[in-house]
Parts: structure tokens; C-alpha cells; sequence
């Protein structure tokens, strides 16, 4: 394997799983050129005229989608941690005999740490999308045949565009669908919100096959996805477990350094004069986002303000300050609870985001780019404000990067983390993966003081007289290892086995994850 | 041996053996970042206590430096109970600070003494002062564990200005608490279930032993809790008892169960012995401080607590959790009606100085002395905030 050094000094191949690679080239520096791929043509006389694609079951369904050796699969995570579907697909392929599978999931869960036996016995060749828990540590073990290649949800439907990853068949989980294939996520006792991820899938794929277990007589209504992109739908009795589909209540977090962090990002956002009236933001979903979110409501009822749009991982505490007229509307990418689910169906402010509206390189324009802040977590920062989300310390790759990448375009990209977890410090000298350059990430909040990026004097000039701690990144990173005992030692890795590449939002290659030595 | 499986902390099996060297094992969720600065402290702890031949055993959920040694040392010396020595890491720079007597103590956060986790960011949420516990929080079992972690938790742990304070066990046993964290920068002992003056003076007389063996220059004070009718009653006398009191506190737990009856969230029945506190306290010459509030999840709850404890004229509240401390310092802050009161009340006093009057007038009114002291506390509380 040949490996050159990109424009972040990392080294990077020039080629994996026989596809020719571009380095990373620096931010905005990368424009790939020609034209879009197209689909097959298809004729509509090739398709049962009263509507009625419905198959017998997923083997049938694979069969005639001509499933072989070496294909590509795609399938969305809106399931989560309760996709039951995934493993059953490939219990199915497994059972048809086919091998070499290229699996092109939307992000993975520990759920599907079912499927580590079909990577040894060779009926799944390697994997591309994130790699989370139990398949990211077997990846990092070097027991993956081919190498990872991790996207964001924005690259992903890039990749797709631009026909370097060509999806053979797409399975998509639909909580609910019609027998001609329109599908939504919204009803049905398997309902997960949305099914935007899905979107690139429906369209670019050679063929589509819609799974449901709640098959609905013509017309679903909403139709996120298309009839008209499907090729054969299957009904089954269960797509998955529904409680860890959407929990039915998110938690704010407890702990008290949290709620630290969270009630500083909140002030940050204040007194950087980022909230007022119309301004925008994206909130996740883990504990110190719901919480920052919580402080910044009290702040924006207390000074009478009121936000445009949030763009969420919606839960019930966004949900509430669109109820209360905090937000005119919610931008949804992906729904994390029961009453996200509902504000969705009912809500006609509520609306579905997809890779395409927020995030796509190829799009003309992106609503990532159009907000005014985004609180963003992260497993490392370092001393030049580079961020990993990927990987740990240890070297360990056990997160996908999701719409992280992508977010980091919005105006003011702040990330709200700890500055060490237990004896593993967070802010370093140097970051284990590189996933987001420097140049994008303007604020960084933990519970120990708040460092702004040199870059943004703006944002410095706006808060330097607040009382917030402001520090130094350098200073951060001094503190945190007088903690911890020092500087901690890079993991043991070997530098002739590539076990992933992480992919900038433009296609390039940004970093590589090597084999663990043990 | 110390708590086991737990965030932060650690656990030694050490085993000596006749012949063979050290054989260290290290099973650590750090090993990739600090294995190594983790088997090179096991050796420097090994050589300052002389073991050359053992198997020994690390199982560790990322402990700080500073839990490694506690950890270690009680394993040592669990093993070998004539040890003497003590492995002290360096004092870190910011603890070594000294403090006044009447410096501000509206809040004081409880840390149980044998849970690390909690030490190293309470700091972070700016209570006045922090306790290491070894009381009531810490099981029997562990208290040997607790002096250890909490001496090296002194040395090491920044708690960013907070007052340092350890709550040591009750007399007589806790007597001899006072020897791990007298040398170690400690500043405010309390002394838990005091009913006799003679019991403070024991402690100030033992304080100033060590002082004076160990070299130590900084002020230490002491903060006895009263948690029974017995002393109630002897409230004045145990205020009185030393000039190192700072404050006067009390336990409303034991203190109920002591009169037979229970703490009810009205507090009528501690009305009597709250007051008794205040009274002795300010009589004295010295702060009062009020009981904890329980309930973390009712912060409407603690608030009017606060603002009752404020009218019966304590000046602090003990904390159980960092999220009660904003409120606790809320709360306590003058309001505006106050500052502008006292304000006007200061105003008039410097102007009856300049004219050279003995009688200070606001308006009709005649100011006494106590209140113009009284607002000129609250400018300085409001000073001291800000």
C-alpha cells in the first residue's frame, strides 16, 4: 500500500479496496468535477400496473433484485439500536450463499455486532459507514477483510452522487408503507421519526426494496420515501425493537460538571450576542446537549427572544420550546423519542431534514452552513483545535462521524466536552484521528474554562468581558495533564495495516486508523 | 481493601514473596495513555517502602496519581501494619494559600472521603468550602482507606479556592484523624457531635501540637457541629471554647432523634436549637452556619430554606450536591432593596463622621452602630461577590 502525506500531515493511501483515493487537500480546497450519476432507465410497463410490488418475502425480494457475489447493500439507521432488520438481512444473505457483501449502512449500532460472524466467514467483505462499539473494535483488531472507509452523513450521499460508492441494492426499514413502496417514519408501532437517510438510497440505487411491518393500503401518507424509486416491497412481522428504535424519554444529564459545561455553552451563546431574535441552532441529542438547551430556553424566555429555526436530533425538550413559540420551527435529521416521533406526525412545523437539505457537498447550498450555532461533542480536541470523533486515546475506532463534519460549516461550531474522562484527557497535543480541521471549530466549552479559536477575534472581542472563563487551548491542555500525570503516550499501532480511512465531506481522504498492536 | 470496580478508583492485591523481584500487573482501561507512568510510580512506591520481592496487582478504572499512591500505601500497610512511612506526593502550588477567620462560608459541599471521583472538579462549582468527609459517609471498613486518599487529596487535588475543610470522626477516634491532615495544608476542621467546650479545647490543643511538631504556619480553624440537645444547651461555652472557632454549626439528623422527633421540611422543631446556634455564635464573635438541605431535586425547596436560614441570621448552608451552591450563594446575596438600604445607611454614617457628629441620622431616624455594621457588611458581601 502506497501512502502520502495530505495537506494535514497525515499520512493517507493513495488507493484502498482497489479504489484510487485523493488525499485531503485543505478545507474548501477540493472541487471534484463532471457530472452526477445516473440510474438505470426503467420503464413503467416493467412494473405491475395497479401498484402492487409486494414480494413473498426478503429472499424472493433479493433474488430478483439479482443479488451476487461482490455487491454493495445500503441500509439507513433510523432503527438505531433496535434495527432488527439488518441482521435479518444478512442472516438471509448468508443463507442464499453470497458472498463478498460491501455493506453501506448509514451509521451502525452496537446491534449489529450480530453481524461480526458474517465478517469472518467472508459473506461481508468490509464495511463503509460508521463503525460503532463491538465492529469497531474487531475493525481495529485488524480481523476485517477489507479496509473501512468512514463518511459523514453529507459525504455518504456525496459518495453516492458522484458514483463512487454504487449502491447494488438498498433494503430500507419503513415503519410504514404502501404496497406501491411509499414509505414514512412517522407511524406504525416501529416509527423512528424520519427516514432522511434513506433518501440517497431510494434514488441512486440499481434496486430498492422496502421493508415494512406496517403495511398500509395506498396511499401512505406522508411519503418521505418515493413508490415511484421502489422496486419490490416486503412485509414482515417485526423491523426491530421498539423501545431502543426511539427511547421513550430522553434524559438530561446529572452530572453535575455536565450541567457545568452546559450552563457555560448556554451563557457563551448569550453573551456572544448569538441568540436573538431569528438566529438559528443545531442541538444534538446527548445528555450536556439537552441541558445546554434547557439553560439557553431560560435565558431566551428571560430576555424574550425567539429563535427561527433548530435543527435537531429532536427530543421532547426541543419539542417543548417549539410548543412554547421559543422556535418557529424544528429542522429534523433524526428523531430521539416518543415525543419527537409525535411533534412529527402532528406538527406541521415540525419538519424532516434529510443528508440532502443539510449536508451534501454536491447540493447547491447546505442548511448545516445557514446556522448561527452548533454545539457538537467530540473524544479529543487538540492544542490547534482539531477534533477526532472517531476513535479513542487507546486508538480504538468505536464511533461513526455522523453529521459531525458537516456541521462544523455553521457560523459559530462550538463543542461542548469534558476536558479529561476519568485519567483520559481530552484536550491533547495532538489529536489519535483527525476528522474535523482546526480552521472549522471556533469555541471549545468544557468544565474547566472555555478556549476560542485565535481565528475568530470576533467572537473574543464579543465575551472577553463577560465573566466566563475564558483560557487558552494551551493552558487547558497543561491543566488537564497536571491532572492526569502527564502527557499520555500514543497507542501502539501498526503502521503497515490500515483498518479504516476517514473521508473529509469532499471525497477526500483526511486521515487514516491503523491495526492495534496488542 | 478500597472500594472496588468504581470510576476513578483502584484496587492492589499485593502479595510478598521471598525471592523473585517485583512482578507488577497492571489491568488498566488507561494502559494504552499512562501504562507505563503507571508501573514506574508502583516501582518508586516499591523502593520508598523497601519491597523488593512481591506480586502485585493493580486493577484500576482510571485512578489519578495521587488515588494510586493512597491506594497503594493502605495496601502496604493493611499488609505490614508497623509501617510508618508515609508516601507524600508534592504539595501542589495552589494549596498552599492561607485563610481568615471570617472569610465568607455561605456554602460548604459535602465529599464523601473515600469516593475520588467526586474530589477532582468540585472546585469547578465554586462552593466557599469543601469537606472531605471521614464521618458519617465513610463505612467503618474504609476509614483507613479515606485518611489516606484524603491527606493525598489535600497535597494534590486543586479545588480553586474553595476553603479546604475535613470533617474528621468524632471524638476520641477522631483525634487521632487529625494527624493526617494537620501537616497536609488543611484549613477549617469540623468537629462532628461536639457537647462539651473541653472536647474543642482537646482539639485546638492537639491542632497546636502538631502545628508546632510538623512546622506548619498556615491558620487552621475550627467549625464544631452541634447535633444534640446537650449541645444546644452548651452552645455559648463551645463557641467560646477556643480562639481558633470560626463558626458554629449544626446537625439537624441527629440532633431530631436526639429530642425524639423528626425532621419535617417546616423545621419547627429545630427553631429552638437553630437560634440557640445563631445566638451562641454571634455572641461569640464568631459566623453561624446552618444544616444541609436534602432533597438535590427540589431547588424551589432549598431556596426558601436558604432565605429562612438568612432571616434567623446564619450566614452559610451545607451543600450535599454542587447544583445546590448557586442557589445557596443566590439566596444569600443581598437584595436590592438591602444594598440600596445599606447603601444610604453607610452614606449617612461617613457623612456624620466628616461633619464630626456622634449621632448618625437618616432622615428622622436615629442609626445605631450594629446597623450601620450590618450594612456595611452586606456592601462588602456585595463586594465580595462581584
Amino acid at each position: 500500500m502506497i501512502f502520502t502525506k495530505n495537506a494535514s500531515g497525515r499520512l493517507v493511501p493513495t488507493e484502498i479496496n482497489g479504489q484510487k483515493q485523493i488525499p485531503f487537500k485543505g478545507v474548501n480546497k477540493y472541487k471534484p468535477k463532471g457530472n452526477k450519476i445516473g440510474t438505470p432507465i426503467r420503464s413503467c410497463i416493467d412494473f405491475p400496473s395497479n401498484g402492487n410490488k409486494l414480494v413473498n418475502n426478503l429472499t424472493e425480494a433479493l433474488k430478483k433484485a439479482g443479488l451476487k457475489n461482490g455487491m454493495t447493500i445500503s441500509t439507513h439507521h433510523h432503527l438505531r439500536n433496535g434495527d432488527a432488520l439488518t441482521n435479518f438481512l444478512f442472516d438471509t444473505i448468508k443463507k442464499m450463499g453470497v458472498k463478498n457483501i460491501r455493506w453501506f449502512p448509514s451509521a451502525s449500532f452496537p446491534v449489529h455486532s450480530h453481524l461480526i460472524k458474517y465478517l469472518k466467514d467472508g459473506t461481508i467483505h468490509h464495511i463503509e459507514g460508521s463503525m460503532n462499539g463491538p465492529l469497531g473494535r474487531f475493525a481495529s483488531e485488524g480481523k476485517m477483510k477489507g479496509v473501512g472507509v468512514l463518511r459523514s452523513h453529507g459525504g455518504r450521499y456525496s459518495a453516492v452522487q458522484d458514483g463512487e460508492v454504487h449502491i447494488d441494492i438498498a433494503v430500507i426499514a419503513s415503519p410504514t408503507a404502501d404496497s406501491f413502496g411509499n414509505a414514512n417514519g412517522v407511524t406504525g408501532k416501529s416509527a423512528c421519526g424520519l427516514l432522511g437517510f434513506a433518501l440517497a438510497d431510494s434514488e441512486y440505487a440499481d434496486r430498492v426494496i422496502v421493508v415494512t411491518d406496517n403495511l398500509v393500503p395506498f396511499p401512505c401518507v406522508p411519503w418521505q420515501i418515493q413508490g415511484n424509486n421502489i422496486d419490490f416491497v416486503v412485509k414482515v412481522d417485526s423491523l426491530g425493537d421498539s423501545s431502543k428504535i426511539v427511547s421513550g424519554t430522553t434524559q438530561v444529564t446529572k452530572s453535575p460538571d455536565r450541567l457545568l459545561i452546559a450552563e457555560y455553552v448556554a451563557k457563551f451563546i448569550d453573551e456572544a450576542g448569538i441568540m436573538k431574535n431569528g438566529f438559528s441552532l443545531q442541538a444534538g441529542a446527548g445528555g450536556t446537549n439537552l441541558a445546554f438547551l434547557l439553560y439557553l430556553k431560560e435565558r431566551m424566555e428571560k430576555k424574550n427572544v425567539k429563535a427561527r429555526f433548530m435543527r435537531g436530533g429532536s427530543t421532547k425538550y426541543l419539542v417543548e420550546i417549539l410548543k412554547e413559540g421559543l422556535t418557529d420551527y424544528i429542522l429534523d435529521g433524526q428523531t430521539f423519542d416518543l415525543e419527537g416521533v409525535r411533534s412529527m406526525r402532528d406538527n406541521p412545523n415540525h419538519l424532516n431534514t434529510s443528508p440532502f437539505t443539510s449536508y451534501n457537498f454536491h447540493g447547491k447550498g447546505n442548511f448545516a452552513s445557514m446556522v448561527d450555532v452548533t454545539v457538537l461533542g467530540a473524544t479529543e480536541v487538540d492544542v490547534n483545535f482539531n477534533a477526532n470523533v472517531v476513535s479513542h486515546s487507546d486508538g480504538y475506532l468505536l464511533h461513526g462521524i455522523g453529521g459531525w463534519q458537516n456541521c462544523l460549516y455553521a457560523k459559530c461550531t462550538i463543542l461542548a466536552i469534558p476536558s479529561f474522562r476519568d485519567r483520559i484527557p481530552v484536550i491533547i497535543d495532538e489529536v489519535t484521528t483527525l476528522c474535523g480541521p482546526g480552521e472549522l471549530i471556533d469555541v471549545i466549552i468544557t468544565e474547566r474554562g472555555i478556549a476560542i479559536n485565535p481565528k475568530r477575534q470576533d467572537l473574543i472581542k464579543k465575551v472577553k468581558k463577560s465573566n466566563l472563563p475564558l483560557k487558552a487551548i494551551t493552558q487547558l491542555k497543561e491543566e488537564v495533564y497536571q491532572i492526569c500525570g502527564g502527557a499520555p503516550t500514543e497507542p501502539k499501532i501498526d503502521k503497515n495495516k490500515i483498518i479504516a480511512i476517514i473521508k473529509w465531506v469532499d471525497g477526500t481522504v483526511i486521515d487514516s486508523v491503523f491495526k492495534i498492536k496488542k | 481493601m478500597a472500594p472496588i470496580k468504581i470510576r476513578s478508583d483502584c484496587k492492589f492485591n499485593i502479595e510478598i514473596k521471598k525471592a523473585g523481584g517485583l512482578n507488577i500487573t497492571v489491568n488498566s482501561k488507561v494502559s494504552a495513555m499512562y501504562g507505563g507512568s503507571i508501573v514506574k510510580q508502583i516501582k518508586e512506591m516499591c523502593k520508598f517502602f523497601e519491597i523488593k520481592n512481591a506480586h502485585i496487582l493493580l486493577e484500576d478504572y482510571g485512578a489519578l496519581p495521587f488515588v494510586i499512591a493512597a491506594r497503594f500505601e493502605y495496601a502496604v500497610k493493611k499488609l505490614n501494619p508497623e509501617v510508618q512511612k508515609e508516601y507524600l506526593l508534592p504539595t501542589i502550588k495552589e494549596n498552599i494559600s492561607n485563610t481568615k477567620i471570617n472569610r465568607l462560608r455561605r456554602s460548604r459541599l459535602y465529599l464523601p472521603g473515600n469516593q475520588p471521583k467526586y474530589f477532582i472538579n468540585a472546585g469547578l462549582h465554586k462552593p466557599d468550602g469543601i469537606i472531605l468527609d471521614l464521618e458519617d459517609s465513610v463505612a467503618p471498613l474504609e476509614k483507613d482507606a479515606a485518611k489516606l486518599l484524603v491527606r493525598n487529596a489535600l497535597r494534590s487535588v486543586n479545588f480553586y479556592g474553595s476553603e479546604r475543610m475535613v470533617r474528621i470522626n468524632q471524638l476520641p477516634t477522631g483525634i487521632e484523624d487529625l494527624k493526617f491532615i494537620i501537616p497536609h495544608s488543611v484549613q477549617v476542621i469540623l468537629i462532628p457531635k461536639c457537647e462539651f467546650a473541653e472536647q474543642v479545647k482537646e482539639i485546638e490543643d492537639e491542632v497546636n501540637r502538631l502545628k508546632k511538631s510538623f512546622g506548619v504556619k498556615n491558620n487552621i480553624f475550627l467549625m464544631p457541629i452541634i447535633e444534640s440537645a446537650l449541645g444546644v444547651i452548651n452552645a455559648y461555652k463551645i463557641a467560646l471554647a477556643s480562639k481558633l472557632n470560626c463558626a458554629l454549626t449544626i446537625g439537624l439528623e441527629d440532633y431530631t432523634a436526639d429530642i425524639g422527633t423528626q425532621r419535617t421540611e417546616e423545621g419547627k422543631e429545630s427553631l429552638f436549637a437553630r437560634s440557640m446556634i445563631v445566638n451562641a455564635a454571634k455572641a461569640a464573635g464568631i459566623q453561624a452556619i446552618d444544616t444541609v438541605y436534602s432533597d438535590v431535586s427540589n431547588m424551589k425547596g432549598l431556596r426558601e430554606s436558604v432565605l429562612e436560614a438568612k432571616a434567623l441570621g446564619f450566614e452559610g448552608k451545607g451543600c450535599i450536591h454542587p447544583r445546590q451552591i448557586n442557589t445557596v450563594h443566590e439566596a444569600f446575596a443581598p437584595t436590592d432593596e438591602e444594598i440600596e438600604k445599606a447603601k444610604k445607611i453607610v452614606e449617612a454614617f461617613n457623612e456624620a463622621e466628616k461633619k464630626g457628629l456622634g449621632v448618625v441620622s437618616l432622615g428622622s431616624k436615629m442609626i445605631d452602630p450594629p446597623v450601620v455594621k450590618r450594612a456595611m457588611r452586606v456592601l462588602e458581601l456585595v463586594k465580595i461577590i462581584e
